[in-house]
Protein backbone atom coordinates (compact mmCIF):
# COMPACT_ATOMS: atom_id res chain seq x y z
CA UNK A 1 0.00 0.00 0.00
CA UNK A 2 1.16 3.51 -0.76
CA UNK A 3 2.09 5.69 2.19
CA UNK A 4 -0.54 8.17 3.36
CA UNK A 5 -0.51 11.66 1.84
CA UNK A 6 0.46 14.67 3.98
CA UNK A 7 -1.39 17.33 2.06
CA UNK A 8 -4.47 18.13 0.04
CA UNK A 9 -4.42 20.91 -2.54
CA UNK A 10 -8.06 21.96 -2.82
CA UNK A 11 -8.58 24.07 -5.94
CA UNK A 12 -11.92 25.47 -4.86
CA UNK A 13 -12.53 27.38 -8.08
CA UNK A 14 -10.81 28.24 -11.32
CA UNK A 15 -12.42 31.69 -11.34
CA UNK A 16 -9.88 34.43 -10.73
CA UNK A 17 -9.79 38.21 -11.06
CA UNK A 18 -6.22 37.95 -12.39
CA UNK A 19 -5.25 36.72 -15.86
CA UNK A 20 -1.60 35.67 -15.51
CA UNK A 21 -0.35 34.12 -18.72
CA UNK A 22 1.56 31.38 -16.85
CA UNK A 23 -1.34 30.19 -14.73
CA UNK A 24 -0.94 26.60 -13.58
CA UNK A 25 -4.64 25.93 -14.09
CA UNK A 26 -5.46 23.99 -17.27
CA UNK A 27 -6.40 25.77 -20.50
CA UNK A 28 -9.82 24.21 -20.16
CA UNK A 29 -10.97 26.01 -16.99
CA UNK A 30 -13.78 24.56 -14.89
CA UNK A 31 -16.83 26.82 -15.00
CA UNK A 32 -18.70 28.00 -11.94
CA UNK A 33 -21.72 25.72 -12.47
CA UNK A 34 -19.44 22.66 -12.53
CA UNK A 35 -17.78 23.49 -9.17
CA UNK A 36 -18.28 21.15 -6.24
CA UNK A 37 -20.86 22.43 -3.75
CA UNK A 38 -20.00 23.04 -0.08
CA UNK A 39 -21.18 19.60 1.15
CA UNK A 40 -18.94 17.84 -1.35
CA UNK A 41 -15.89 19.83 -0.29
CA UNK A 42 -16.65 19.05 3.36
CA UNK A 43 -16.77 15.37 2.49
CA UNK A 44 -13.51 15.67 0.51
CA UNK A 45 -11.79 17.23 3.55
CA UNK A 46 -13.16 14.48 5.83
CA UNK A 47 -11.87 11.82 3.46
CA UNK A 48 -8.51 13.52 3.05
CA UNK A 49 -8.04 13.69 6.82
CA UNK A 50 -8.96 10.03 7.34
CA UNK A 51 -6.54 9.15 4.57
CA UNK A 52 -3.78 10.97 6.52
CA UNK A 53 -3.64 14.51 5.11
CA UNK A 54 -2.66 17.10 7.72
CA UNK A 55 -2.38 20.17 5.55
CA UNK A 56 -5.14 21.63 3.44
CA UNK A 57 -4.12 24.25 0.90
CA UNK A 58 -7.15 26.28 -0.15
CA UNK A 59 -6.32 27.47 -3.60
CA UNK A 60 -7.77 28.20 -7.03
CA UNK A 61 -8.15 30.33 -9.09
CA UNK A 62 -8.99 32.73 -6.31
CA UNK A 63 -10.50 30.91 -3.30
CA UNK A 64 -11.91 34.21 -1.96
CA UNK A 65 -14.49 34.02 -4.76
CA UNK A 66 -16.16 31.13 -2.94
CA UNK A 67 -18.74 32.58 -0.54
CA UNK A 68 -18.50 29.38 1.54
CA UNK A 69 -14.76 29.89 2.17
CA UNK A 70 -15.09 30.67 5.92
CA UNK A 71 -17.19 27.55 6.40
CA UNK A 72 -14.65 25.42 4.52
CA UNK A 73 -11.78 26.92 6.54
CA UNK A 74 -13.64 26.18 9.78
CA UNK A 75 -14.28 22.62 8.67
CA UNK A 76 -10.65 21.96 7.69
CA UNK A 77 -9.57 23.46 11.00
CA UNK A 78 -12.01 21.35 13.00
CA UNK A 79 -10.38 18.24 11.52
CA UNK A 80 -7.04 19.32 12.99
CA UNK A 81 -5.53 20.26 9.64
CA UNK A 82 -3.09 23.09 9.00
CA UNK A 83 -4.99 25.53 6.80
CA UNK A 84 -3.09 27.44 4.15
CA UNK A 85 -4.87 30.13 2.15
CA UNK A 86 -3.36 30.64 -1.31
CA UNK A 87 -4.58 33.96 -2.70
CA UNK A 88 -3.94 36.80 -5.12
CA UNK A 89 -4.87 39.17 -2.28
CA UNK A 90 -7.61 40.73 -4.40
CA UNK A 91 -10.69 40.74 -2.20
CA UNK A 92 -8.81 40.16 1.03
CA UNK A 93 -10.14 43.07 3.08
CA UNK A 94 -9.28 43.53 6.74
CA UNK A 95 -12.71 42.20 7.78
CA UNK A 96 -12.58 39.27 5.41
CA UNK A 97 -9.19 38.24 6.72
CA UNK A 98 -10.28 38.68 10.34
CA UNK A 99 -13.19 36.29 9.85
CA UNK A 100 -11.04 33.79 7.98
CA UNK A 101 -8.39 33.91 10.71
CA UNK A 102 -11.10 33.39 13.33
CA UNK A 103 -12.33 30.39 11.32
CA UNK A 104 -8.85 28.87 11.46
CA UNK A 105 -6.53 29.97 8.65
CA UNK A 106 -2.98 29.24 9.83
CA UNK A 107 -0.92 30.75 7.04
CA UNK A 108 -1.38 32.96 4.00
CA UNK A 109 0.40 32.57 0.70
CA UNK A 110 0.16 35.71 -1.39
CA UNK A 111 1.09 35.94 -5.06
CA UNK A 112 3.13 38.86 -6.36
CA UNK A 113 3.63 39.21 -10.11
CA UNK A 114 6.47 41.74 -10.15
CA UNK A 115 8.37 44.27 -8.03
CA UNK A 116 6.59 47.38 -9.23
CA UNK A 117 2.98 48.46 -9.65
CA UNK A 118 3.32 48.81 -13.40
CA UNK A 119 5.05 45.45 -13.89
CA UNK A 120 2.75 43.61 -11.52
CA UNK A 121 -0.44 44.93 -13.07
CA UNK A 122 0.73 44.34 -16.63
CA UNK A 123 1.44 40.66 -15.90
CA UNK A 124 -1.71 40.18 -13.79
CA UNK A 125 -3.86 41.89 -16.41
CA UNK A 126 -5.65 43.99 -13.78
CA UNK A 127 -4.79 46.64 -11.19
CA UNK A 128 -3.88 44.36 -8.32
CA UNK A 129 -0.62 45.68 -6.89
CA UNK A 130 -2.02 48.12 -4.32
CA UNK A 131 -4.51 45.55 -3.12
CA UNK A 132 -1.71 43.02 -2.64
CA UNK A 133 0.26 45.48 -0.57
CA UNK A 134 -2.84 46.13 1.55
CA UNK A 135 -3.55 42.42 1.88
CA UNK A 136 -0.01 41.79 3.13
CA UNK A 137 -0.47 44.50 5.76
CA UNK A 138 -3.73 42.87 6.91
CA UNK A 139 -2.02 39.49 7.22
CA UNK A 140 0.72 41.05 9.34
CA UNK A 141 -1.79 42.95 11.48
CA UNK A 142 -3.66 39.70 12.07
CA UNK A 143 -0.41 38.07 13.24
CA UNK A 144 -0.48 35.34 10.62
CA UNK A 145 2.69 34.11 8.92
CA UNK A 146 3.02 35.21 5.30
CA UNK A 147 4.65 33.59 2.30
CA UNK A 148 5.02 35.64 -0.87
CA UNK A 149 5.00 33.71 -4.08
CA UNK A 150 6.41 34.95 -7.38
CA UNK A 151 6.57 33.09 -10.66
CA UNK A 152 9.70 34.15 -12.56
CA UNK A 153 10.02 34.50 -16.33
CA UNK A 154 11.59 36.67 -19.00
CA UNK A 155 9.31 39.64 -18.17
CA UNK A 156 10.24 39.95 -14.48
CA UNK A 157 13.49 38.05 -13.92
CA UNK A 158 15.56 41.23 -14.28
CA UNK A 159 13.65 42.66 -11.31
CA UNK A 160 14.38 39.80 -8.94
CA UNK A 161 16.26 42.05 -6.48
CA UNK A 162 13.23 44.35 -6.36
CA UNK A 163 10.89 41.40 -5.85
CA UNK A 164 12.99 40.24 -2.91
CA UNK A 165 12.97 43.77 -1.44
CA UNK A 166 9.20 43.98 -1.92
CA UNK A 167 8.64 40.67 -0.09
CA UNK A 168 10.81 41.91 2.78
CA UNK A 169 8.84 45.13 2.92
CA UNK A 170 5.60 43.17 2.96
CA UNK A 171 6.87 41.34 6.04
CA UNK A 172 7.02 37.87 4.49
CA UNK A 173 8.66 35.06 6.44
CA UNK A 174 9.13 33.11 3.25
CA UNK A 175 9.50 33.96 -0.39
CA UNK A 176 9.02 31.40 -3.10
CA UNK A 177 10.71 32.36 -6.34
CA UNK A 178 9.65 29.75 -8.84
CA UNK A 179 10.81 29.86 -12.41
CA UNK A 180 7.88 29.12 -14.69
CA UNK A 181 7.05 25.48 -15.34
CA UNK A 182 5.68 25.00 -18.82
CA UNK A 183 2.27 23.34 -18.88
CA UNK A 184 -1.13 24.68 -19.80
CA UNK A 185 -1.13 28.48 -20.05
CA UNK A 186 2.61 28.80 -19.57
CA UNK A 187 3.28 26.33 -22.38
CA UNK A 188 1.08 28.39 -24.63
CA UNK A 189 3.02 31.54 -23.72
CA UNK A 190 6.42 29.90 -23.56
CA UNK A 191 7.98 32.06 -26.26
CA UNK A 192 7.38 35.21 -24.19
CA UNK A 193 8.15 33.59 -20.83
CA UNK A 194 11.34 31.57 -21.29
CA UNK A 195 14.17 33.45 -19.59
CA UNK A 196 17.46 33.88 -21.40
CA UNK A 197 20.69 32.34 -20.17
CA UNK A 198 22.07 35.86 -19.63
CA UNK A 199 19.12 36.79 -17.41
CA UNK A 200 19.58 33.68 -15.29
CA UNK A 201 23.32 34.30 -15.01
CA UNK A 202 22.53 37.65 -13.39
CA UNK A 203 19.55 36.53 -11.30
CA UNK A 204 20.95 33.31 -9.81
CA UNK A 205 23.74 34.99 -7.79
CA UNK A 206 21.38 37.77 -6.64
CA UNK A 207 19.04 35.14 -5.23
CA UNK A 208 21.92 33.20 -3.65
CA UNK A 209 23.26 36.35 -1.97
CA UNK A 210 19.81 37.26 -0.65
CA UNK A 211 19.32 33.75 0.72
CA UNK A 212 22.54 34.22 2.66
CA UNK A 213 21.80 37.78 3.80
CA UNK A 214 18.26 37.02 4.95
CA UNK A 215 18.96 33.68 6.64
CA UNK A 216 16.83 33.35 9.77
CA UNK A 217 14.62 36.30 8.75
CA UNK A 218 13.09 35.49 5.40
CA UNK A 219 13.58 32.09 3.87
CA UNK A 220 13.91 32.14 0.09
CA UNK A 221 12.93 29.03 -1.84
CA UNK A 222 14.23 29.10 -5.41
CA UNK A 223 12.87 26.81 -8.10
CA UNK A 224 15.26 26.47 -11.04
CA UNK A 225 14.54 27.19 -14.71
CA UNK A 226 14.72 23.56 -15.75
CA UNK A 227 15.00 24.01 -19.54
CA UNK A 228 18.42 25.57 -18.88
CA UNK A 229 19.61 22.84 -16.51
CA UNK A 230 21.40 19.56 -17.13
CA UNK A 231 19.07 17.63 -14.82
CA UNK A 232 15.33 17.92 -14.26
CA UNK A 233 13.71 19.25 -11.13
CA UNK A 234 12.51 16.48 -8.85
CA UNK A 235 8.85 15.56 -9.15
CA UNK A 236 7.57 16.44 -5.65
CA UNK A 237 8.67 13.45 -3.56
CA UNK A 238 7.61 11.20 -6.37
CA UNK A 239 4.28 10.71 -8.08
CA UNK A 240 1.37 10.01 -5.73
CA UNK A 241 3.68 10.13 -2.71
CA UNK A 242 2.92 13.15 -0.53
CA UNK A 243 0.04 15.19 -1.84
CA UNK A 244 -3.12 15.01 -3.89
CA UNK A 245 -5.00 17.71 -5.74
CA UNK A 246 -8.74 18.04 -6.11
CA UNK A 247 -9.83 20.28 -9.00
CA UNK A 248 -12.92 22.55 -8.74
CA UNK A 249 -15.11 19.93 -10.44
CA UNK A 250 -13.96 17.13 -8.12
CA UNK A 251 -11.36 15.57 -10.40
CA UNK A 252 -8.62 14.02 -8.29
CA UNK A 253 -5.13 14.62 -9.64
CA UNK A 254 -1.81 13.07 -8.62
CA UNK A 255 -0.21 16.43 -9.43
CA UNK A 256 -1.74 19.84 -10.08
CA UNK A 257 -0.75 19.77 -13.76
CA UNK A 258 -1.73 16.15 -14.41
CA UNK A 259 -4.63 17.01 -16.72
CA UNK A 260 -2.06 17.73 -19.45
CA UNK A 261 -1.40 13.96 -19.62
CA UNK A 262 -4.40 13.21 -21.78
CA UNK A 263 -3.77 9.47 -21.61
CA UNK A 264 -4.31 9.51 -17.84
CA UNK A 265 -7.69 8.28 -16.67
CA UNK A 266 -8.84 10.81 -14.04
CA UNK A 267 -11.23 9.82 -11.23
CA UNK A 268 -13.74 12.10 -9.55
CA UNK A 269 -14.80 12.46 -5.90
CA UNK A 270 -18.42 12.26 -7.02
CA UNK A 271 -17.84 8.63 -8.02
CA UNK A 272 -15.19 7.23 -5.68
CA UNK A 273 -13.67 7.90 -2.29
CA UNK A 274 -10.29 9.58 -1.95
CA UNK A 275 -9.12 6.43 -0.20
CA UNK A 276 -9.87 4.26 -3.22
CA UNK A 277 -8.44 6.79 -5.62
CA UNK A 278 -5.21 7.31 -3.65
CA UNK A 279 -4.56 3.60 -3.16
CA UNK A 280 -6.13 1.85 -6.13
CA UNK A 281 -6.63 4.16 -9.11
CA UNK A 282 -4.57 3.62 -12.26
CA UNK A 283 -3.74 7.36 -12.34
CA UNK A 284 -2.14 7.45 -8.88
CA UNK A 285 -0.33 4.17 -9.41
CA UNK A 286 0.88 4.99 -12.91
CA UNK A 287 4.28 6.41 -11.91
CA UNK A 288 4.72 5.32 -8.30
CA UNK A 289 8.06 3.76 -7.40
CA UNK A 290 10.60 3.00 -10.12
CA UNK A 291 9.11 0.06 -12.05
CA UNK A 292 7.51 2.20 -14.74
CA UNK A 293 10.81 3.79 -15.72
CA UNK A 294 12.65 3.26 -18.98
CA UNK A 295 16.33 3.76 -19.61
CA UNK A 296 18.23 6.00 -19.07
CA UNK A 297 16.30 6.66 -15.79
CA UNK A 298 15.89 3.01 -14.86
CA UNK A 299 19.63 2.47 -14.48
CA UNK A 300 20.49 6.00 -13.32
CA UNK A 301 21.53 6.66 -9.71
CA UNK A 302 19.83 10.08 -9.76
CA UNK A 303 16.40 8.47 -10.03
CA UNK A 304 16.17 8.45 -6.22
CA UNK A 305 16.65 12.24 -6.26
CA UNK A 306 14.61 13.43 -9.23
CA UNK A 307 12.28 10.47 -9.92
CA UNK A 308 13.05 10.83 -13.62
CA UNK A 309 11.80 14.43 -13.64
CA UNK A 310 8.38 15.68 -14.57
CA UNK A 311 5.80 13.29 -16.05
CA UNK A 312 3.74 16.16 -17.43
CA UNK A 313 6.74 17.62 -19.21
CA UNK A 314 7.74 14.21 -20.56
CA UNK A 315 4.26 13.75 -21.99
CA UNK A 316 4.03 17.22 -23.47
CA UNK A 317 7.40 17.19 -25.15
CA UNK A 318 7.79 13.50 -26.12
CA UNK A 319 4.22 12.16 -26.18
CA UNK A 320 5.17 9.48 -23.64
CA UNK A 321 4.46 10.24 -19.98
CA UNK A 322 6.85 7.45 -18.88
CA UNK A 323 9.80 8.82 -20.85
CA UNK A 324 12.80 10.48 -19.22
CA UNK A 325 12.07 14.18 -18.68
CA UNK A 326 13.53 15.67 -21.90
CA UNK A 327 15.27 18.50 -20.03
CA UNK A 328 17.66 15.82 -18.71
CA UNK A 329 20.98 15.84 -20.56
CA UNK A 330 20.83 12.02 -20.57
CA UNK A 331 17.47 12.00 -22.36
CA UNK A 332 17.61 10.97 -26.03
CA UNK A 333 15.11 13.81 -26.60
CA UNK A 334 17.17 16.61 -25.04
CA UNK A 335 17.62 18.11 -28.51
CA UNK A 336 13.90 19.00 -28.47
CA UNK A 337 14.50 21.29 -25.51
CA UNK A 338 17.68 22.75 -27.02
CA UNK A 339 15.78 23.53 -30.20
CA UNK A 340 13.05 25.28 -28.20
CA UNK A 341 15.67 27.34 -26.40
CA UNK A 342 17.35 28.27 -29.65
CA UNK A 343 14.22 29.27 -31.53
CA UNK A 344 12.22 30.85 -28.72
CA UNK A 345 15.15 32.81 -27.33
CA UNK A 346 15.49 34.69 -30.60
CA UNK A 347 11.97 34.90 -31.98
CA UNK A 348 11.48 36.56 -35.35
CA UNK A 349 8.55 38.47 -33.87
CA UNK A 350 7.77 39.15 -30.24
CA UNK A 351 4.39 37.70 -29.49
CA UNK A 352 1.85 39.15 -27.11
CA UNK A 353 1.10 37.21 -23.94
CA UNK A 354 -2.18 35.30 -24.18
CA UNK A 355 -3.99 36.35 -21.03
CA UNK A 356 -5.75 33.62 -19.12
CA UNK A 357 -9.53 33.59 -19.51
CA UNK A 358 -12.49 31.26 -19.34
CA UNK A 359 -13.86 30.24 -22.66
CA UNK B 1 25.28 22.73 8.09
CA UNK B 2 23.40 22.72 11.37
CA UNK B 3 24.36 25.61 13.62
CA UNK B 4 25.01 24.63 17.23
CA UNK B 5 22.56 25.72 19.91
CA UNK B 6 23.92 26.76 23.33
CA UNK B 7 22.65 25.14 26.52
CA UNK B 8 21.42 28.48 27.87
CA UNK B 9 19.51 29.31 24.67
CA UNK B 10 15.74 29.47 25.08
CA UNK B 11 13.80 27.71 22.31
CA UNK B 12 10.19 28.38 21.42
CA UNK B 13 7.82 27.05 18.78
CA UNK B 14 7.74 29.45 15.85
CA UNK B 15 4.68 31.50 15.08
CA UNK B 16 2.48 29.69 12.60
CA UNK B 17 3.69 26.24 13.67
CA UNK B 18 1.15 23.85 15.17
CA UNK B 19 1.84 20.77 17.26
CA UNK B 20 -0.71 17.99 17.09
CA UNK B 21 -1.27 14.31 17.62
CA UNK B 22 -2.18 12.41 14.47
CA UNK B 23 -4.56 9.54 15.22
CA UNK B 24 -4.05 8.12 11.75
CA UNK B 25 -0.27 7.75 12.10
CA UNK B 26 -0.36 7.33 15.90
CA UNK B 27 2.38 9.93 16.20
CA UNK B 28 3.01 13.48 17.31
CA UNK B 29 3.41 15.83 14.38
CA UNK B 30 4.34 19.44 13.80
CA UNK B 31 2.52 21.28 11.07
CA UNK B 32 4.01 24.33 9.39
CA UNK B 33 3.76 26.13 6.05
CA UNK B 34 6.36 24.03 4.29
CA UNK B 35 5.16 20.68 5.45
CA UNK B 36 4.71 18.14 8.19
CA UNK B 37 7.23 16.56 10.55
CA UNK B 38 6.38 13.25 12.14
CA UNK B 39 8.10 13.17 15.54
CA UNK B 40 9.43 10.21 17.47
CA UNK B 41 8.72 10.03 21.19
CA UNK B 42 11.85 11.89 22.34
CA UNK B 43 11.46 14.66 19.78
CA UNK B 44 7.81 15.07 20.76
CA UNK B 45 8.77 15.47 24.44
CA UNK B 46 11.45 18.01 23.53
CA UNK B 47 9.15 20.05 21.29
CA UNK B 48 6.47 20.07 23.99
CA UNK B 49 8.97 21.78 26.32
CA UNK B 50 10.05 24.47 23.82
CA UNK B 51 7.86 27.03 25.59
CA UNK B 52 9.97 30.17 25.40
CA UNK B 53 10.75 29.90 29.13
CA UNK B 54 12.90 26.82 29.59
CA UNK B 55 16.47 26.79 28.31
CA UNK B 56 17.97 23.88 26.39
CA UNK B 57 19.70 22.87 29.64
CA UNK B 58 16.40 22.98 31.57
CA UNK B 59 14.78 20.76 28.95
CA UNK B 60 17.66 18.28 29.22
CA UNK B 61 17.26 18.15 33.00
CA UNK B 62 13.49 17.76 32.75
CA UNK B 63 13.87 14.83 30.35
CA UNK B 64 16.78 13.15 32.12
CA UNK B 65 14.32 11.56 34.53
CA UNK B 66 12.13 10.28 31.75
CA UNK B 67 14.68 8.89 29.32
CA UNK B 68 17.84 7.05 30.33
CA UNK B 69 21.08 8.20 28.80
CA UNK B 70 19.76 11.40 27.21
CA UNK B 71 22.69 13.84 27.12
CA UNK B 72 22.21 17.62 27.02
CA UNK B 73 24.27 17.54 23.81
CA UNK B 74 21.70 15.27 22.17
CA UNK B 75 18.89 17.62 23.13
CA UNK B 76 20.85 20.60 21.81
CA UNK B 77 21.45 18.96 18.45
CA UNK B 78 17.83 17.86 18.17
CA UNK B 79 16.76 21.46 18.80
CA UNK B 80 19.32 22.69 16.28
CA UNK B 81 17.69 20.46 13.68
CA UNK B 82 14.28 21.90 14.60
CA UNK B 83 15.71 25.41 14.15
CA UNK B 84 17.03 24.36 10.76
CA UNK B 85 13.58 23.10 9.76
CA UNK B 86 12.08 26.40 10.95
CA UNK B 87 9.93 24.70 13.56
CA UNK B 88 11.67 26.29 16.56
CA UNK B 89 13.27 29.70 17.20
CA UNK B 90 15.92 30.33 19.84
CA UNK B 91 16.73 33.48 21.71
CA UNK B 92 19.50 33.99 24.26
S1 LIG C 1 4.60 15.44 -12.71
FE1 LIG C 1 5.62 17.37 -13.14
S2 LIG C 1 4.14 18.95 -12.65
FE2 LIG C 1 3.47 17.08 -11.73
S3 LIG C 1 4.30 17.18 -9.68
FE3 LIG C 1 5.74 15.99 -10.90
S4 LIG C 1 7.19 17.51 -11.55
FE4 LIG C 1 5.42 18.65 -10.86
S1 LIG D 1 18.32 9.89 -16.54
FE1 LIG D 1 16.40 10.06 -15.44
S2 LIG D 1 16.93 9.67 -13.29
FE2 LIG D 1 18.84 10.13 -14.39
S3 LIG D 1 19.16 12.31 -14.11
FE3 LIG D 1 18.04 12.04 -16.04
S4 LIG D 1 15.90 12.22 -15.47
FE4 LIG D 1 17.02 11.88 -13.59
Amino acid sequence: MAEAPFGLLAELTHRCPLQCGYCSNPLELVRRDAELPTEDWRRVFDQARSLGALQIHLSGGEPLLRPDLPELVAHANSLGCYVNLVTSGVGLSRDRLRSLAAAGVDHVQLSLQDATRAGNDRIAGIKAFDRKVEAAAHVLAEGLPLTVNTVLHRQNLDNVAGIIAMAEQMGAERLELANTQYYGWALRNRAVLLPTRAQLAVADPIVAAAQERLRGRMEIVYVIADYHEAHPKPCMYGWGARQLTVAPNGDVLPCPAATVISSLEIENVRDSSLHDIWHHSPSFNAFRGFEWMQDPCRSCPRKEIDFGGCRCQAFQLTGDAAATDPVCSLSPERSTVDLILETEMAPSEVLAMAMRKMR
Amino acid sequence: MTTAVALDAVPRIRRGVKCAYDQIRSAHVVLFPEGVLVLNETAASVVALCDGVRSVGDIAVALAGEYDGVEPGDIASLIARMVERRVVDVDG
